[in-house]
């Protein structure tokens, strides 16, 4: 692959910690290689940085490899940049051109409150699970793994929405910060599952409680979403998780 | 100082009797009693979930900003387990022997037995846990084949098994920090252990957000913290993974076993410039189908396409008929590295070989025409079929590739080369998973118990979910038993106060030094000489002056590292810091290790013991035993060995020809 090296200028937003007011830096980096993934890149202002004495950049990142869901930057107005289905490790530098101004700032959202510049407080997203995201199965207590067949459309189905990363872009594209397609996700994951069936309309009920009690706003069907979700968590969840909802509310013994 | 505690009886007993005689602490007591576990990838998660079910105070403790995103998620191919779902003649024995064989006969046959065992309910656990494993039509579970086995015994959930079976034990987790039985924090980094009366008993973590350290009291301690593989600076490992938890354990005690056994994957993207700050890895599923090759003739500047296939040499496919290209990784990583090294290297940098799906997508492109009865296909029209098979099968390896390379692996094979993965080695455990320390525990990854010399491809997974599913479950009840008269320690106990001094001052020492290096140009300079002196190839000249070049790094870390910012804050470099100091600490004992174990096996290769064909070169006669290091202050530890007995197996040298 042919590459060359680029200079760049960076907006990026400051906030010391949750309390303080926060603002816009502009910074300058030079021969960036277009091989470079977006982190390296702030790798390389952050080294700089440190050097000149300055306070270096704080983001979340971990597995750079697209899997783990810690990075998120709201890159020239999306979450994680530019390309699609995509996460801000993956995003490449030969995304930008040279001389580009890039703007980036952390999610947006009361529900994820900023910690320091680009890194947010996402415990929300656990405690939505909490809530019910899950199969109460103790250890030890289970069947042979195929005594119980799922067919395998069901099983893709599910997979498909348990491919989360739980990285929180959809709220950061949403106007109304909802997290409907992280929420709805879930409940499509183990509700398409047999063995999710026992606890079907507690999980929604309780799960979509605590997404309220968490702050995060309703869904209004903008698809900001599964535009910009990095695992391409289908839009079609949100339906099935109302779907769920609705029954679960209509038939519910409590 | 080394009792494995290995049952008496038959191998094939062994774990039951275990389990039929070891004590059990009643549900009453469990209450009473605190757990501590450190880490929350699969290992931990799961024991944090499995114990808070039991009825034990749990607490877990992860850096991350979530459970969720420990390393364990990015594992990619798949998990063993003796179903013999296939028919193919699979069995609990088959397993063990494959990873005793796989880990070069390195690995104590009790520990890797009782792994074969459970990992049948392993897949039972995770399916009941709706983790969505790939299923074939009828709805029953798929299997597919991985390295250094010739059964299909591997479950898996397209490329992301890892993160599939890392979400199930999450959820399990989560459902009990609902239930009030687990208390998790996040964002928290464990700095210390705290030992009362030579008995783990607690530890000293630092709150990542707000810079301060805590005090934090456990009948017992498990550490779950991963692998060091960062030592080398550039590896697939995550970037915040990191030997801290363990090293400080082994600081004060634990024994550190077989510390120079490390997996180099083979089939990983190529290091593209100095910029670099990770590797990432294409699974070893890919080797199903991809065939790997480098052209015949050395320095070829040919695009692959224009190498017709007479000029093409399947290396592995040549060296190896029997397994081909599913040998198990040390040994194709090896054979990757005597080719570039020869000068047939492909790509700007001559470090790769090519990775090539064209003759599978062929393949399957007839197969799919000839299910349609079209047995006359344009050869465009098999390709384009083909290619749809091969996307639904490794769609998101491809993509994968793409994003970080810019190139398109359906028409040009993928260039790959090894980096580091994985260590086999960590801290010493017994048949408990018991550290020489009492009341200190560790799993996964973070202990070195079942891989030997060299991990198979889709056991790691295993491994962790077995030793916390299955085995510290009963293990820690046998320990815990003799602690109900023991109350919970105040926090305000002296030790506590000692221990908590010695992280502060470590800290503050830190700060102050206020040189002129960053952290991460520390750990960049640790890598190098890790990957050149201590890396695939390995030898005496090489590891001497590894250890020397080591001390002096570290000599210089400490009077001109430069760590911006204040303690009382969200503070990463300080982190960062922290962590490349036990790096390095580590590095030189790696070295050590690897310089005292005069012969070739497994992952750890001595340039001067190979056989006349470049295959490793065993000693059984005076290395069959786990190298377990005691710390005895700075630059100086004692070995310990751990005889190796083979009861069942019988060592030979491994041929996969």
């Amino acid at each position: 692959m042919q590459h060359h090296e680029m200079n760049l200028n960076l907006k990026v937003w400051r906030q010391k910690n949750k309390d303080s007011k926060g603002e816009f830096k502009l910074y300058r980096v030079e021969k960036i290689s277009t091989e470079m993934s977006f982190l390296e890149m702030f790798d390389v202002l952050n080294e700089q940085l440190i050097r000149d004495g300055d306070d270096p950049i704080t983001f979340d990142h971990d597995c750079r490899e697209g899997i783990c869901g810690a990075c998120s930057m709201y890159i020239n107005g999306k979450p994680h940049g530019p390309w699609q289905a995509n996460t801000t490790c993956q995003l490449h530098m030969r995304a930008f051109k040279d001389g580009d101004t890039i703007v980036v700032e952390p999610w947006r959202a009361n529900s994820f409150p900023v910690i320091k510049d680009l890194m947010v407080d996402r415990s929300a997203f656990d405690r939505i699970i909490q809530a019910g995201g899950f199969i109460s199965v103790n250890t030890g207590n289970a069947v042979d793994g195929n005594s119980l067949p799922v067919a395998k459309d069901d099983a893709d189905a599910s997979f498909a929405a348990a491919m989360c990363i739980g990285c929180g872009a959809c709220v950061a594209a949403c106007k109304n910060s909802s997290a409907m397609l992280f929420l709805s996700a879930k409940v499509s994951h183990l509700a398409l599952l047999p063995q999710g069936h026992p606890e079907r309309k507690t999980r929604v009920m309780n799960m979509v409680a605590q997404m309220d009690k968490e702050g995060f706003g309703a869904c209004t069907n903008t698809g900001a979403c599964e535009a910009t979700c990095p695992k391409e968590i289908s839009i079609s969840n949100i339906a099935r998780l109302n779907l769920e909802y609705l029954s679960a509310g209509l038939t519910a013994d409590k | 100082m080394l009792d494995a505690k290995i049952p008496a009886g038959p191998l094939d007993d062994k774990w039951t009797e275990y389990k039929g005689h070891c004590k059990l602490v009643n549900p009453a007591n469990k209450r009473k009693l605190e757990v501590i576990i450190v880490g929350t990838g699969l290992a931990g998660a799961s024991a944090a979930a499995s114990l808070g079910e039991l009825g034990y105070k749990v607490k877990a403790f992860c850096f991350q900003d979530s459970p969720r995103r420990a390393h364990s998620i990015a594992a990619q191919g798949g998990i063993n387990a003796a179903k013999n779902y296939q028919n193919d003649g699979d069995s609990v024995f088959r397993l063990f022997y494959d990873t005793i064989k796989g880990g070069d006969y390195r690995a104590r046959e009790s520990n890797v037995h009782r792994l074969a065992e459970v990992s049948a309910n392993i897949i039972d656990q995770c399916v009941a846990q709706g983790v969505p494993f790939a299923r074939e039509y009828g709805g029953l579970l798929s299997n597919r084949s991985f390295g250094g086995t010739q059964v299909q015994r591997t479950f898996y959930a397209a490329g992301q098994t890892g993160q599939q079976l890392l979400i199930g034990a999450y959820q399990a987790l989560e459902r009990q920090v609902a239930l009030g039985n687990v208390k998790m924090y996040s964002r928290h980094e464990m700095l210390e252990i705290v030992k009362i009366d030579g008995k783990a008993r607690g530890i000293i973590a630092r709150d990542l957000v707000s810079g301060k350290l805590e005090r934090h009291f456990g009948h017992a301690v498990l550490l779950c913290s991963g692998g060091y593989g960062n030592v080398f600076y550039l590896s697939t490992n995550a970037m915040g993974s990191n030997v801290t938890a363990i090293w400080k354990a082994h600081k004060q005690g634990a024994a550190f076993a077989n510390p120079c056994f490390t997996q180099i994957h083979p089939t990983c993207i190529p290091v593209s410039g100095d910029h670099q700050s990770k590797l990432t890895l294409m699974s070893e599923s890919l080797r199903n189908d991809g065939r790997i090759w480098v052209p015949l003739k050395k320095g070829d500047n040919r695009k692959a396409s224009e190498i017709p296939e007479e000029e093409r040499d399947y290396y592995l496919e040549r060296r190896y008929p029997a397994f081909g290209n599913l040998v198990p990784r040390d040994v194709a990583s090896r054979a990757a590295k005597e080719r570039c090294d020869e000068g047939f290297g492909v790509g700007t940098s001559k470090q790769a070989v090519y990775l090539d799906f064209g003759a599978a997508i062929i393949r399957y492109g007839k197969i799919e025409a000839g299910k349609e009865g079209n047995d006359h296909a344009a050869e465009e029209e098999i390709i384009t079929l083909g290619k749809e098979v091969v996307k639904e099968k490794y769609g998101n390896l491809f993509d994968m590739y793409e994003k970080i390379t810019g190139e398109n692996p359906y028409e040009v094979p993928m260039r790959i080369y090894p980096a580091v993965h994985y260590t086999m080695g960590g801290l010493w455990v017994d048949y408990e998973l018991q550290t020489t320390v009492p009341g200190l525990y560790s799993l996964g990854e973070a202990n070195f118990s079942d891989h030997g010399a060299n991990r198979l491809g889709a056991s790691a997974l295993m491994q962790g979910l077995a030793d916390g599913y299955f085995v510290i479950p009963y293990t820690i009840g046998n320990y815990l038993a003799d602690e109900i008269y023991n109350k919970a320690i105040e926090t305000s106990h002296p030790a506590f106060e000692e221990t908590e001094k010695i992280v502060a001052d470590r800290i503050n020492t830190l700060m102050n030094i206020k040189g002129a290096k960053t952290a991460e140009s520390f750990h960049k300079r640790l890598g190098k000489i890790m990957w050149d002196k201590c890396g695939m190839a390995r030898n005496a000249k090489g590891l001497e002056e590894a250890i020397a070049e080591i001390q002096a790094l570290k000599k210089e870390f400490w009077s001109d590292v430069k760590i911006p910012g204040i303690i009382e804050e969200m503070n990463p470099e300080l982190d960062k810091a922290n962590r490349v100091a036990d790096l390095i600490e580590l590095g030189e004992l790696m070295c050590k290790d690897a310089l005292n174990r005069n012969e070739s096996c497994g992952g750890h290769f001595r340039e001067e013991y190979q056989t006349p064909d470049g295959e490793a070169l065993r000693d059984d006669v005076n290395y069959m035993y786990v190298a377990a290091w005691e710390y005895k202050g700075d630059h100086n530890w004692e070995l310990h060995k751990e005889p190796l007995v083979y009861d069942v197996i019988k060592p030979t040298q491994r041929n996969y020809k």
